[in-house]
């Protein structure tokens, strides 16, 4: 009765065997490396780049163990960290500014193991050291910012059709337009109808004045909201970027928040400045006095640039306006001539700079510069056709209407649509996180060691069963969190000592049961057979109950929490399958054949 | 070996006034603590900044009290974490305060007077987030308890559900009682922990209900006192060395996990010690009290037999 068929030891030892593979890449553990990858999706790391990485190197007489090509960026293992950061700097240095160097570890197991995809566990940040940032984007500042936009959209828009108006103004969350008389003002108001779909209009008379009230409508506001976190998104990823970190997270995390993780960063200083600086694009005149060409003398109280064709400009020192002016840059195509545009919109301050700069400077160009990792590129120089008021600017010339996206996808991206606030941050030094996995293996193997002293004293063969089944937990545990890539934080270690001690449960339940069952008189073929069998319901019930458990801990918890929650669910699961079958695996194959048992060694 | 070889039922449910008194006391004596001193909440809930410094050699806690009043932080608490080369400053939330560049304000000043110090850690916490927090764990503490009521009544009666959520809340707030009294710091890993015992614990009552059940079906005639005592008494041995071996693993986290985990494997252990005594003394009178009887079992099997009857 004690025999299972051939399917389920084969089924046990498949698992097995997947586990130890899986396993095995942190036994072999990681190794500290250099990751280049290209700054702008345009460009591709390719075969080229890698041999390129390759002969950096060599030149540089630094040995790599491995050079290759992985996720559009080609990363070189080292076997020291300190010819990693020489590596980095040389490489930082003769790459140049195309593209971003950071550290990162790369698993030191054989080709055969990663082919398999069998990466270490992924560790959270308190145990590799690194920074995490929560970030508040102000959604009330996303919306006075649209209408503030709008409060010149509407003037501009108002005086083109020669409507009379006395004013518009901003009050609290909603705009005042004021008229003179009730003419005007249903002229105005069928105007803005026609052109504003976002906004409701409400007419009301104040005095002698005749009042219209603009509100956003609420599917607008939450569109405005919505778009404002999605371009802070994009901005926050393209500063990280310039930061030079291997894997950075950045996710949005409920309505208004932004999580931004930094694996590595030491300098949390810089962090925060990089990641809070509000202008990376400056608009300037361009000096068409001087003549650039690479190398050429900067004339006094200018700056030199490259354009995107990698054309040299001189540009003046003075910044005209800076990219938290800009509201936003949409790609467009001229009523006139069909070109493709790019068209921004400025807010109130910074349309009133850009009237004054294009009244004086007409037949000159302009540069719009983009900074990234601190070096400016121009990306339009457009001649000023005429003066241009009321914050509405046009680009056009030359321009596809795929580089009329990229452009004013990088106009955008230099600018955060809403204010952010560090609300949360947690920094972890390398060295903390170190100790805190010695600290946390330590206490798990103390513990384990201490459990299966105590299982084998007490029940003899069937104890060192138990342990069996328990190293199989644990090994199938492991496996598990590194397939997944879960991330394995110090609540996460805690979560695997605990699901151990808990796990042995089980079997303490089966090998009591099993002595029992002897006590009564029952021979040992159907004591074991008993055992198993009535305890497995009481397991199952004890089991899904902690599991509830962890779900909500999964589900409300955050950050290294849920690392416990995950690890503690996994858990039960693997003690399910290894207390139940793989114990009574071995017991059938220790015991199961015997046709005549006299006695099992349970103490 | 073996530890327990009880040849006659204990009679634990005679004993069950004196027990239920016992644990009503604590509890009482836990909900005064509460009330009175209230849980020391750690920065994850009040907001604020925690920053842990490592020194070269022994720290001046003086000198760096002194010089972080001088960066105009009187109120910064400094004191040894751990060993005397690691300093921890906690620095409450503030209206109008820097925020998240206190941390580096603080890293500069103390720099200036030894040049030795490395920042181990830091947590800035918004005040925001911490009431998040809160919320989050109030809704998961009633989603856990929800599900294993659901759970265990699903599975054996309402009666069961109830009672094991009773007693197991009642470890919840003993473990909190001892957090209050001592004026440990309550951060999230507690939090997770607490919720973790909540889980295992009814492990406990769950495994003594079965037993019950199943004595219901082979006790044809036995009285439910004697019943409940049976269950309890043959699961005993299983009882003491299951939470034993728990406790082991715990107790390995506790000495040697370092500060960090440290209070998660306290509150899992006290979690764990008043389970124990929760799930058969306090879980079981509660059953008889609400009026288990066979007949919560065996229904079917009577219609059936009056079915057969002509």
């Amino acid at each position: 009765m004690n025999q299972y068929p051939l399917w389920k030891y084969l089924l046990i030892l498949a698992s097995l065997l997947a586990g130890l593979i899986y396993t095995l890449p942190n036994l072999y553990g990681e190794s500290p490396a250099v990751q280049v990858s290209p700054l702008r999706t345009s460009l591709k790391a390719d075969a080229a780049l890698q041999d390129r990485v390759g002969s950096i190197l060599k030149a540089a007489n630094l040995d790599p163990e491995l050079v290759m090509l992985e996720d559009n960026s080609v990363k070189a293992r080292f076997a020291i960290t300190d010819s990693q950061l020489k590596a980095k700097d040389v490489l930082a240095a003769q790459l140049g500014e195309d593209y971003v160097v950071a550290l990162n570890l790369l698993p030191r197991s054989p080709r055969w193991l990663t082919d398999l995809h069998a990466l270490p566990m992924y560790l959270g940040l308190d145990l590799r050291g690194g920074v995490h940032f929560l970030l508040q984007v102000d959604m009330k500042a996303a919306l006075t910012k649209s209408l503030d936009s709008a409060t010149e959209d509407i003037r501009s828009s108002l005086r083109e059709k020669d409507i009379p108006y006395t004013g518009v103004d901003r009050e609290g969350d909603a705009l005042v337009v004021k008229f003179r008389d009730a003419d005007a003002r249903s002229k105005g108001e069928a105007e803005i109808k026609q052109r504003y779909t976002d906004y409701a209009l409400d007419d009301s008379v104040q005095g002698k004045e005749f009042h219209l009230l603009v509100t956003l409508r609420p599917e607008a506001a939450k569109r405005i909201q919505e778009s404002a976190v999605q371009q802070n998104l994009l901005t926050l990823r393209n500063r990280v970027n310039e930061l030079g970190v291997a894997e950075p997270v950045i996710q949005q995390e409920g309505a208004d928040r932004v999580v931004v993780q930094l694996p590595g960063v030491q300098d949390t200083a810089r962090a925060k400045e990089i990641l809070g600086r509000t202008a990376t694009l400056e608009v300037r005149m361009v000096d068409e006095e001087h003549q650039a060409a690479p190398g050429a003398t900067v004339p006094f109280g200018d700056d030199m640039f490259k354009d995107k064709d990698g054309k040299m400009l001189f540009v003046k020192k003075r910044v005209i306006l800076t990219g938290d002016r800009i509201n936003d840059a949409q790609p467009g195509f001229d009523n006139r001539t069909n070109e493709p545009t790019v068209n921004i919109s400025l807010d109130g301050v910074g349309a009133r700079l850009f009237k004054d700069a294009t009244r004086v400077n007409v037949g000159k160009r302009m540069a719009i510069i983009l900074f990234e990792k601190g070096k400016g590129e121009i990306v339009t120089a457009p001649v000023i056709r005429e003066e241009i008021g009321g914050g509405r600017v046009q680009i056009s010339g030359s321009m596809s209407s795929a580089e009329a996206q990229d452009t004013s996808l990088l106009l955008r991206a230099g600018a955060l649509a809403a204010p952010m606030e560090i609300i949360e941050e947690r920094t972890v030094g390398p060295s903390l996180g170190a100790d805190n996995i010695t600290r946390g293996f330590n206490s798990t193997k103390i513990g384990f060691i201490m459990v299966a002293a105590f299982m084998m004293a007490y029940y003899l063969m069937f104890g060192v069963i138990s342990v069996l089944a328990l190293a199989a937990n644990l090994l199938l545990l492991i496996a598990l969190l590194s397939m997944l890539q879960a991330t394995l934080t110090l609540p996460g270690m805690a979560g695997i000592a605990l699901t151990l001690g808990m796990a042995i449960d089980a079997n303490v339940l089966i090998n009591e049961r099993v002595r029992e069952e002897l006590r009564n008189g029952v021979t040992p073929q159907a004591a074991i057979h008993a055992g198993y069998d009535r305890a497995f319901a009481t397991i199952l019930d004890s089991n899904v109950t902690t599991f509830i458990a962890g779900i909500a801990l999964f589900m409300f918890g955050s950050g290294s929490i849920k690392g416990f929650a995950v690890v503690l669910c996994l858990g039960i699961m693997t003690s399910m399958f290894s207390a139940v079958l793989i114990s009574r695996a071995i017991v059938n194959l220790m015991y199961g054949r015997k046709a005549r048992l006299a006695k099992v060694a349970i103490g | 070996m073996e530890f327990f070889r009880i040849k006659h039922d204990i009679p634990f449910m005679s004993y069950g006034r004196y027990t239920t008194s016992i644990s009503l006391v604590t509890f009482l004596f836990a909900v005064f603590f509460l009330a009175t001193k209230g849980l020391n909440f750690g920065v994850d809930f009040t907001g604020g900044t925690v920053m842990e410094m490592h020194y070269a050699q022994s720290a001046d806690l003086p000198k760096v009290r002194a010089q972080l009043a001088e960066t105009g932080l009187p109120d910064a608490m400094v004191q040894n974490f751990g060993s005397s080369y690691d300093v921890l400053i906690q620095v409450p939330a503030k209206q109008n305060a820097s925020g998240s560049k206190l941390s580096d304000q603080v890293l500069a000043s103390l720099r200036k007077q030894d040049n030795s110090v490395e920042m181990r850690r830091v947590e800035f916490v918004g005040p925001q987030v911490g009431k998040d927090l809160i919320n989050n764990g109030e809704l998961a503490l009633l989603l856990v308890s929800m599900g294993i009521v659901g759970y265990l009544w699903l599975r054996f009666e309402w009666k069961f559900g109830l009672a094991a959520i009773i007693a197991n809340l009642h470890d919840v707030v003993i473990i909190l009682g001892f957090f209050a009294f001592f004026q440990w710091e309550f951060s999230l890993s507690v939090l997770a922990a607490v919720l973790a015992v909540l889980g295992y614990s009814v492990n406990e009552s769950v495994v003594v209900f079965d037993r019950i059940r199943e004595n219901f079906r082979t006790m044809r005639k036995a009285e439910v006192s004697h019943i409940i005592d049976n269950a309890i008494t043959r699961t005993m041995s299983r009882t003491i060395i299951t939470h034993g071996c728990t406790q082991m693993m715990v107790g390995a986290m506790l000495f040697l996990g370092g500060e960090t985990l440290h209070y998660f494997a306290m509150a899992l252990t006290i979690g764990i010690l008043f389970s124990i005594y929760s799930s058969v003394l306090v879980a079981s009178p509660l059953l008889m009290m609400f009026g288990v009887s066979r007949e919560d079992f065996i229904k079917p099997e009577k219609t059936e037999t009056q079915e057969i009857l002509p």
